[in-house]
């Protein structure tokens, strides 16, 4: 009897701890969208979200060169970060020997705990420059922000693929070697194609982390308002024209960059369920096996 | 399990009553400075000075910008706001501006660049994204690559005010003391008026005097602009229609590019907010200001 009342108490207060995570969430969505949404209407959200033109202080504000800067920088990064992380999960699931595993792993693991400030100052203090040597240009690019965040969403990529990697029944493996196929025809003929799902949950995982960066990005992006040409050229993403914009912005001008955080938000949802529900395909699918 | 919610909740506890604790000790004394990132390292310096005189007294100063600092005033948070640049019309009616010093503005390039004088259209055409090769104004064929301010910053409306906007005649603003100076030398030499002077969008944003400083140091065809007092030597400092800002170029107001650095309060401050803006205006004060390379406003 008293065992039960006691489980009780505490599956209660359990269930209050995670309700209160999620009214946070809640109470942070419906702000954003209550100070957000309003500068939407009065705006018109076709030209807030298609005018190039920001200046707050006439009272236009066009986002479009922001999602376009996000969007860029976010395809370089995945660019970058994906292909390193799928292959570095490819070497870590297929050919490497389990000691040194033991020792990649965490140490890939670890680049998730360097704060982004620090990835930015690196980025500033040696990437930049060698960019503006080499290449030509500012420095302060596209490029830089994509090479920063590539390294930064490594982590994230690497720990979800070789996940979906691991998931792969062995039967498949055991089945592919024994008919003759090598080492390297049976990850990309089989292992890749069995683990697709995962593979594409966590490259759409790492695009949310890279849309969502900002200090790294404000840090070597170079924030101008126009339209990127070429990967050289500086761009401004969504994130970094909050971030830099926020503490002097007041009355519509804090409004508008609400409204950026709403658009944001609602690319950072589109690409979670994205991801939530090829994963689960992939759950569904695996199960059915 | 017990005694790990037990002593779960007594931690709880415990930081409830520290916290109400610490706010309730601190809202007696501290007196909040907020504002300008420009004035900021200057405050800091001065409230050190002021707290090891008034032992009794702290000040506490934070960046954030000149607007959110004005934004802190009408919201209470902050007793003092820091201000870099001349208050707005309707800022002037609401907000009380005491001038704590003037800051020249420099405009900035490589130490390398040849260049070394432009003049204010000048200046206000390569910002506008008119002038785009440096060979156009005298200089090497290359690219200029523009570094501004973030929308917002007192260090950019002033710039705006003193070389994208400049008037035909001294500006008719009358009714807002603290902007006397900086209005007069702005609109000195200025050529005709041209509306709706923007920065292009071309220009790279920085969020700070230190970014700006950085990123000049390193790119040949850079220009910024910031703020006189934290150059130092690492970059070349361009003349102004002639005027290279010299302690006495700027003193005698002969510099074009000067702008006033305010605090700001409400209306009567508190006796420790007053104690601590008398100690800045004081001949101590102002000569810690003037080391820093700002110009006395006594």
């Amino acid at each position: 009897m008293k065992e039960a009342t006691k489980d009780k108490c505490i599956s209660l207060t359990l269930l209050a701890v995670a309700m209160s995570a999620i009214a946070g969430l809640a109470l942070i969505t419906a702000f954003i969208f209550k100070e957000g949404l309003p500068i939407m209407g009065k705006v018109g959200t076709g030209s807030f979200l298609l005018s190039s033109d920001w200046y707050p202080q006439e009272g236009r504000f066009g986002i479009f060169p922001m999602i376009i800067g996000s969007v860029a920088v976010t395809i370089g990064a995945m660019l970058i970060g994906g292909t390193l992380g799928l292959g570095c999960a490819i070497v870590l699931t297929q050919f490497c020997p389990p000691r040194l595993v033991m020792f990649l792993k965490p140490s890939i693991e670890l680049l998730a705990g360097i704060p982004s400030v620090v990835y930015g100052f690196i980025g500033v203090v040696i990437l930049v420059p060698a960019i503006a040597k080499y290449l030509g240009g500012p420095g302060l690019s596209v490029l830089a922000a994509s090479m920063v965040l590539g390294v930064m969403v490594l982590p994230t990529v690497t720990s979800i693929s070789v996940d979906a990697l691991r998931a792969v029944p062995k039967a498949y493996r055991e089945g592919s070697i024994a008919l003759g196929a090598t080492d390297w025809q049976t990850t990309h003929m089989v292992l890749l194609k069995a683990a697709r799902s995962g593979i594409v949950a966590a490259i759409i995982l790492g695009m949310g982390r890279a849309v969502g960066e900002t200090m790294a990005v404000i840090m070597v992006a170079g924030n101008t308002l126009n339209l990127p040409r070429s990967v050289l050229d500086p761009v401004r993403t969504l994130t970094s024209n909050i971030a830099l914009e926020m503490g002097y912005a007041a009355g519509d001008h804090r409004k508008a960059l609400f409204a950026t955080g709403v658009t944001l938000f609602v690319i950072i949802m589109i690409l979670n369920i994205i991801a939530l529900t090829v994963s689960r395909r992939r759950a569904r699918r695996v199960g059915s096996t | 399990m017990k005694w790990i919610v037990g002593s779960f909740l007594a931690i709880a506890a415990a930081m409830l009553c520290f916290s109400f604790c610490a706010g309730r000790n601190n809202k007696g004394r501290a007196i909040n400075c907020i504002g300008s990132t420009s004035i900021q390292p200057l405050a800091e310096m001065l409230s050190q000075e002021f707290d090891r005189q008034h032992p009794e007294s702290i000040v506490e100063v934070q960046g954030g910008g000149s607007t959110a600092g004005l934004q802190a005033v009408a919201e209470n948070i902050a007793e003092i706001g820091m201000c870099s640049r001349s208050l707005k019309d309707d800022e002037a009616g609401r907000f009380r501006g005491i001038p704590i010093a003037l800051d020249g503005l420099a405009v900035v390039v490589h130490p390398d660049n040849p260049v070394s004088n432009l003049t204010k259209a000048q200046i206000r055409d390569i910002f506008e994204g008119r002038i785009t090769n440096w060979k156009q104004v005298g200089g090497a064929d290359a690219t200029i690559w523009l570094i501004t301010r973030e929308e917002g910053s007192g260090t950019r409306e002033a710039f705006v005010k003193l070389v994208m906007e400049a008037k035909d005649k001294p500006a008719a603003k009358a009714g807002q003391p603290a902007s006397a100076p900086a209005d007069k030398a702005g609109a000195a030499q200025a050529p005709t008026q041209h509306p709706n002077h923007r920065i292009s969008r071309k220009a790279m944003t920085q969020e700070s005097n230190g970014a700006v400083k950085e990123l000049v140091k390193h790119n040949r065809g850079a220009i910024g602009y910031m703020s006189l007092g934290l150059v130092k030597d690492e970059l070349k400092i361009l003349a102004v229609d002639g005027v290279y800002p010299s302690l006495d170029a700027v003193t005698a107001k002969k510099y074009p590019l000067v702008r006033p650095f305010l605090y700001v309060v409400k209306s009567t401050p508190s006796q420790g907010a007053q104690a601590f803006i008398d100690f800045t205006l004081s001949a101590e004060g102002q000569h810690m200001l003037v080391k820093e390379g700002l110009i006395s406003v006594r």
